[in-house]
């Protein structure tokens, strides 16, 4: 159990949500993560949790990462142009002695101005947000923005996610959706914003894989005003979710078409009109292909999403159980948390699961 | 005549040991090498017509023959080699333009040998094309930022009307190549072959011989500056049409179509006088600027209904982004850039071996403008100009190209040796020639087999480069620069192919 030279696989990845909405303490995410402690290296721990800021609902939830007093007063300085800011406060944690080096952690709770949104009377709200948030991380070498939608944050940091979970006080927390992951990087060093949920407005993204692709996926997205500047390939799946689902409105299944899109040979044999649109979507969509291995659990504040890679190169199973759906990296997680739920099945390659608020399914 | 100061450039040793006096060689010399003396029973050689086809060296049956350069020692002078003084003294005697044919015979640099590609190791597994799915298909045209999909009974619909586009099962298309500078039997080869590998050939600017015709979905059609051959059928019977402004071999010029191969079927299909040089003007007479390029894109587009992509051929010079750009912007569905080391039947040698630059770089700077302008997916990019191998095409890709064209490489895979005499008509390979006792040589069904091992081969070697990288599918290589590093090269060149140095 404790033979540590053994080399283990890749990140640990959980997603547990109620469809009805019923907000759920941290107890089932944090023993789910534990359970894969294996799959992790100490080296990236994170949490989504989605309804924890019932009294904040309207605002924007900006989870902010400073690594100096300056990267905090220019970012507040930002702030001041772009947002009206309701409260602000240090994000509680409580020591944990492996918790080292820490950020200066942060949340502002904002709205934008409506002098700005006459400003840029052709981006939407939700535009302007990715904008701050864009300059932020782009910019500002000492601020981070880790999360910025409504009712949900992101808890996220250099250590083991049972760690983290414990540093953040995710106990103090109820939500409807948590997600955790935990990581093994390899291609990145590790680092307090490069952890893994990654988040951009509400959506979360936790990844377990490479991405192959990542240099054309990118350069695609620059194409649409995205700037990648975090040297993560997590950054570039939020990225194409965001301008796939929420600006160019196409449905998450049909995303999810976009980034694992069947073979030519399956498309072949679809019947029209099926058959014309995807292959319309691979010809047009063919830069935000997601090539190599991955599984990713996209979270929102409608959804949860698992998604794995064409080929199904990196394990992802899914379960249900009344109210609530489950997704996690191996079966074991799952069944810590609950012994015995009424499914439990393996995510097809290519083919989304989705689970998704029932009150707020049109 | 005066006495000519050339010296040769090739000899002829044959082995005599071995020489059966079959005279093959004799018969199959078009440049008459070769010959054999009934009174003393021998065959004689002289070396000074050779061109070093090797068309008698390969049908020798008992190999005796072998060319080689010509011994004869000039004295040594790095300025005033043997091949500088031997232009002079051509100029010297004729007065006229020194011609080539081919692509450029100087040592310009080929980035694509200075470029190394990745593999996958460990965090990222490599893909096993003998076991799992590759996939090759290219679309070429004109794409939308964003589509629309409506669903209805739970069947997804596309609402966007998508613009006419090209179809290619490897992204590898034959280059143009006209019918005249190579032969009906060349020309038949690369149509049933693109045919076959799902892919298409380009009629360069001689029009489309009749009995071609019913290859005319696997073909684009190409209108030059002398618009030979161009009808309304014409236009209809192709999949694109191809406004070819320049051509990397000779940018800045037209096309040239020596007289000698302008036979009875050249000139119907070109619909020009018989035995008359073919001289394509410099610039089309009716683009004299970008709006220009534009009306006649339009006018292309308005006479076939919109049902063609219009692709528009640009040698690769100084200038080739911004020209690029502009292509786009004037309507180009497709965009074709031909680089300094591209081929061609005949170019002035001047103009062949100091004009333009080098595709890689070209390409390069081509993909990142159209991405900076956020005007990448309206139009396809398609690299040629040298392509030798499956490796530069898929480090072509890997810069930016959606899919490359290859001639030489095509003429050398139905037997072309590269000896750059394609202007003189006497292809002993039956290639570049109108000669009917050459073209004969030429077996269409041969030709068509050679060509069609070639994309197999090559399509199987970009799959099993591809499966290294960990992507099973061409458009996560198509722009995909991180999977490219530079050896050897200056921080400046590095910066324009956008590249990091091996080791980064």
């Amino acid at each position: 159990m404790k033979d540590t030279r053994y080399i283990h696989s890749g990140c640990a990845i959980v997603g547990i949500m109620s469809e009805e909405g019923r907000l759920i303490d941290s107890e089932m995410i944090m023993t789910a993560i534990a359970n894969m402690h294996f799959r992790a290296n100490g080296l990236g721990g994170g949490f989504a949790a989605y309804g924890i800021y019932p009294e904040f609902e309207d605002y924007y939830a900006l989870h902010m990462m400073f690594e100096s007093e300056k990267g905090k007063d220019d970012c507040e300085a930002l702030f001041a142009r772009y947002f009206v800011v309701r409260s602000d406060e240090r994000i509680p944690t409580r020591p944990v002695p492996a918790i080292r080096n820490r950020p200066l952690l942060w949340r502002y709770f904002v709205s934008v101005k409506e002098e700005i949104r006459e400003e840029f009377y052709d981006l939407t709200e939700e535009d302007i947000v990715v904008k701050a948030v864009m300059h932020i991380n782009a910019t500002m070498s000492d601020a981070f923005v880790a999360s910025s939608g409504r009712n949900m944050g992101v808890f996220k940091g250099v250590g083991y996610p049972e760690e983290i979970g414990e540093f953040y006080k995710l106990d103090t927390y109820r939500a409807y959706q948590w997600t955790a992951h935990g990581r093994f990087p390899t291609n990145t060093s590790a680092w307090w914003g490069g952890a893994h949920p990654f988040g951009l407005l509400d959506w979360t993204i936790m990844h377990n894989g490479e991405i192959s692709s990542y240099g054309i996926n990118r350069r695609y997205l620059a194409n649409f005003g995205y700037e990648c500047h975090m040297q993560t390939d997590t950054e570039v799946i939020t990225y194409l979710f965001d301008l796939l689902v929420r600006k160019h409105r196409l449905p998450i299944e049909v995303a999810a078409k976009v980034l694992a899109a069947p073979l030519w040979k399956q498309i072949e044999r679809m019947e029209e009109p099926e058959r014309s649109s995807l292959e319309g979507l691979r010809m047009v969509y063919g830069g935000a292909l997601l090539n190599g291995p991955f599984s990713v659990v996209l979270g929102s504040n409608r959804m949860m999403v698992g998604l794995n890679d064409r080929l199904k190169l990196r394990p992802m199973v899914a379960a249900r159980d009344k109210d609530l759906v489950f997704i996690a990296s191996e079966e074991a997680a799952i069944r810590s948390v609950c012994a015995a739920p009424e499914s439990v099945w393996s995510i097809k390659a290519g083919e989304p699961l989705a689970a998704a608020l029932k009150e707020k399914v049109a | 005549m005066t006495i000519s100061y050339l010296t040769k450039d090739y000899e002829i040793v044959r082995d005599e040991k071995r020489c059966i006096k079959c005279q093959v060689c004799a018969r199959q010399c078009a440049n008459h090498v070769h010959g054999y003396d009934e009174q003393y029973d021998e065959m004689t050689s002289d070396g000074g017509a050779c061109v070093a086809c090797q068309r008698c060296v390969t049908l020798c049956p008992t190999g005796a023959l072998r060319v080689q350069r010509s011994t004869t020692h000039f004295r040594d002078n790095c300025n005033w080699t043997a091949g500088v003084q031997s232009s002079i003294v051509k100029q010297a005697e004729t007065g006229g333009v020194l011609l080539s044919g081919m692509g450029t015979d100087r040592p310009h640099p080929i980035y694509w040998d200075r470029i190394v590609l990745n593999a996958s190791q460990v965090t990222n597994p490599s893909i096993d094309p003998l076991r799992e799915p590759m996939e090759l298909r290219t679309y070429l045209g004109r794409k939308p930022d964003r589509l629309e999909l409506d669903e209805r009974d739970g069947r997804l619909r596309l609402k966007t009307a998508l613009d006419p586009q090209l179809k290619l099962e490897l992204p590898v298309m034959f280059s143009a190549m006209s019918f005249g500078s190579i032969s009906f039997n060349a020309c038949l080869s690369l149509a049933r072959a693109a045919k076959a590998a799902g892919t298409f050939c380009n009629t360069g600017e001689g029009g489309l011989h009749k009995d071609l015709y019913e290859y005319g979905p696997s073909t684009i059609v190409q209108v030059a500056s002398g618009r030979f051959g161009v009808t309304p059928q014409y236009l209809m019977a192709g999949a694109a049409i191809e406004i070819k402004i320049g051509q990397g071999a000779k940018p800045g010029i037209g096309g040239h179509l020596p007289g000698e191969k302008v036979t009875r079927t050249i000139s119907e299909t070109r619909m020009i006088p018989m035995g008359t040089d073919a001289i394509s003007p410099a610039p089309h007479h009716d683009i004299y600027s970008i709006e220009d390029l534009r009306l006649l894109i339009y006018a292309l587009k308005e006479a076939t209904n919109y049902t063609k992509p219009v692709s528009v051929k640009i040698a690769a010079v100084h200038n080739v982004a911004a020209i690029a750009s502009g292509a786009v912007r004037a309507g180009a569905d497709i965009v074709a850039i031909d680089g300094i080391r591209g081929g061609t039947g005949a170019a002035p040698t001047v103009i062949r071996d100091n004009v333009g630059i080098p595709i890689e770089l070209a390409l390069a700077s081509v993909d990142s403008r159209l991405r900076e302008e956020g005007i990448r997916n309206q139009a396809s990019l398609v690299a040629a100009g040298g392509i030798r191998n499956s490796a530069d095409i898929v480090k072509a890709i890997a810069l930016g190209a959606d899919a490359v064209y290859i001639a030489t490489s095509a003429l050398i895979a139905m037997g072309c040796h590269v000896c750059q005499k394609c202007y003189t008509g006497r292809c002993n390979w039956g290639i570049a020639t109108q000669d009917p006792n050459l073209v004969r040589r030429l077996n269409p069904d041969i030709g068509t087999r050679r060509l069609t091992n070639l994309l197999r081969a090559w399509s199987l070697e970009i799959k099993e480069l591809m499966g290294g990288m960990g992507v099973n599918a061409v458009e996560s290589l198509r722009g995909n620069r991180a999977h490219l590093r530079g050896m050897g090269l200056t921080d400046t060149e590095l910066r324009i192919l956008g590249i990091e140095p091996a080791g980064a």
